[in-house]
């Protein structure tokens, strides 16, 4: 870790981050808030000795990021909303493949263009998504520009230890604002170190059938069994959250990202007004951290999601976290960050029997 | 330790401002948040930044009341005012500013900043005059130690020039309690 401090975007952060955890490809195409991820690579790939293409499209940058994961490269993409959804397919692609590879999802408002402001909008696309098929993706959630930095080179990891696609779920407040990042130490990533990655064609080169669709070398019910133990050991082993007062909270916030940043002040403000609010804050959203609600304190009457959202996205994976054992309320703030002392009169409004509970449906 | 809004028009530097503010207050061993509201053009219509500077972990880097308010056009003051905090400082660009009755509950700084700027023959240099009747009327940071930061934000962007120092020396100068 280095001891000095920079100032930096949340989206500086993401790049700066998959640069020093050893990123020496990226592709992408440009579209507001993550456009300073982009340009950032396209600064400063080139003097660690990378590559950087801004693609004619999001698909195309994604079947670049597929030949260069196919390589052994540690490789990025990023985009926002509907530029994020030209992504799925790729996805399918790389998971079935079995490659690693890492992509920012800089998340804003609404549907179809909506809106480029702060929002949280994709959180059904990250966790359910990853286009056809059956496979489940790493998602992190970043909630400060620290978190921007060190997620993204967890993420690199991941990808790596479990040759997965792993998505930094970030969103336009976390990704825009200027914080202090302590950057992680900068290491070189060797390619070579598979034995699976394409090295070039040669006539024998046993390589060239290592990395293929839903590896046809073993067969398919050895692969199906492979996906279904990768998919199990991740959701045991990797599960991440923030606990924040939660050990004598009557009310639990639950939320990510922005909103969690909200909710911590919240939780202090409620306190001194006298009322326990505590908070949970995911960190992998895939996996959800279920962990976090089993041993629930008995003083928790129930549970609040926070969101910048239409809908309630996260509000299944609470209920099946907590096994439906509390009462789900939903704080739903669309394209407004929500404001800490609304968010706490709604809290006391819970807890004075108002407020009727989510619909899950 | 301060929720600050620092308000104006597109192109008067009042993001730079905040990013001058953030600077100063990270190097003085502070926790310090900055978040941006802009309208597409690169000049004209309404620019404002947010900065937190904490001792402590920050939540929202979105306050919902502030302590000050740096408002460079009357409009930017108009649009906040409403939102501070009782005993809150209000530091307004009285070049660009009519008479007002000023609320209660704030205290309020004026320095014509705009005017400074241009005697001093550093038209861009209004943000730099109200950042320093800010520290006047803040007293958050010692005048010496943030002007000599300040000389080192320009430096290290390669844009060193005496005038930056002496608008803000000019304004810490000027400004007076309204």
């Amino acid at each position: 870790m280095n001891n000095d401090y920079s100032l930096m975007k949340g989206n500086e952060a993401i790049a700066e981050g998959a640069l020093r955890a050893g990123c020496r490809f990226y592709a992408g195409y440009p579209i507001t808030p993550q456009s300073e991820i982009l340009e950032y690579m396209s600064t400063h790939m080139e003097e660690r000795g990378g590559v950087f293409i801004q693609g004619e499209s999001e698909i195309a940058s994604m079947s670049m990021i597929w030949g260069a994961a196919a390589c052994g490269e540690r490789v990025m993409s990023s985009s926002s909303g509907p530029g994020y959804d030209l992504k799925q397919e790729g996805i399918s692609y790389l998971a079935s493949y079995n490659l690693p590879a890492v992509l920012a999802d800089v998340m804003r408002y609404g549907l179809g263009d909506g809106e480029i402001t702060e929002g949280q909008d994709s959180y059904w696309e990250a966790t359910k998504g990853g286009g056809h098929g059956d496979s489940r993706q790493i998602v992190l959630t970043p909630s400060s520009v620290q978190e921007c930095a060190d997620l993204t080179y967890l993420a690199f990891e991941l990808a790596d230890k479990y040759n997965t696609v792993a998505i930094i779920l970030s969103d336009g407040a976390i990704s825009q604002m200027i914080e202090k990042c302590y950057l992680p130490d900068a290491i070189e990533h060797d390619k070579d170190k598979y034995d699976w990655a394409i090295t070039g064609y040669k006539e024998k080169d046993a390589t060239k059938v290592k990395v293929t669709n839903m590896d046809r070398t073993i067969g398919h019910e050895a692969w199906n069994e492979l996906m279904r133990n990768k998919f199990k050991t991740i959701y045991d082993n990797e599960q991440r959250w923030e606990e924040f007062m939660v050990e004598d909270a009557e009310l639990v916030l639950v939320a990510y990202g922005i909103s969690a940043r909200v909710c911590k002040s919240a939780v202090r403000s409620a306190r001194a007004q006298g009322v326990k609010l505590g908070l949970i804050r995911p960190i992998t959203v895939w996996p959800y951290p279920d962990q976090a609600f089993q041993n629930m304190p008995e003083s928790v009457k129930a549970l609040v999601t926070v969101e910048m959202s239409i809908s309630s996205q996260m509000a299944p994976d609470i209920q099946m976290a907590s096994k439906f054992s509390k009462p789900l309320y939903g704080y739903l703030s669309t394209l407004y960050v929500p404001k800490t002392e609304e968010l706490v009169a709604y809290c006391k409004s819970v807890l004075a029997g108002n407020e009727n509970a989510l619909e899950v449906y | 330790m301060a929720d600050i809004i620092m308000a104006g028009t597109g192109g008067q530097g009042v993001l730079t401002a905040g990013k001058i503010l953030i600077d100063i207050a990270a190097a003085d061993d502070k926790n310090v948040s900055w978040t941006s509201f802009y309208s597409a053009e690169m000049r004209g219509g309404t620019a404002a930044c947010c900065v937190v500077v904490s001792e402590d972990e920050i939540g929202t880097p979105y306050p919902d009341k502030f302590d000050i308010l740096f408002a460079m056009t009357e409009d930017a003051y108009n649009k906040y005012i409403g939102d501070m905090r009782d005993g809150g400082k209000v530091i307004v660009n009285q070049s660009l500013f009519s008479t007002c009755e000023f609320p209660k509950n704030v205290e309020v700084y004026g320095v014509e900043a705009s005017g400074i700027a241009n005697e001093m023959g550093n038209s861009r240099g209004a943000n730099l005059a109200l950042l320093g009747a800010m520290i006047k009327g803040t007293g958050m940071m010692d005048k010496k130690k943030f002007g000599e930061t300040l000389d080192r934000y320009f430096s290290k962007k390669g844009k060193a020039s005496a005038k930056n120092l002496d608008c803000y020396n000019k304004g810490y100068e000027q400004a007076l309690k309204i």
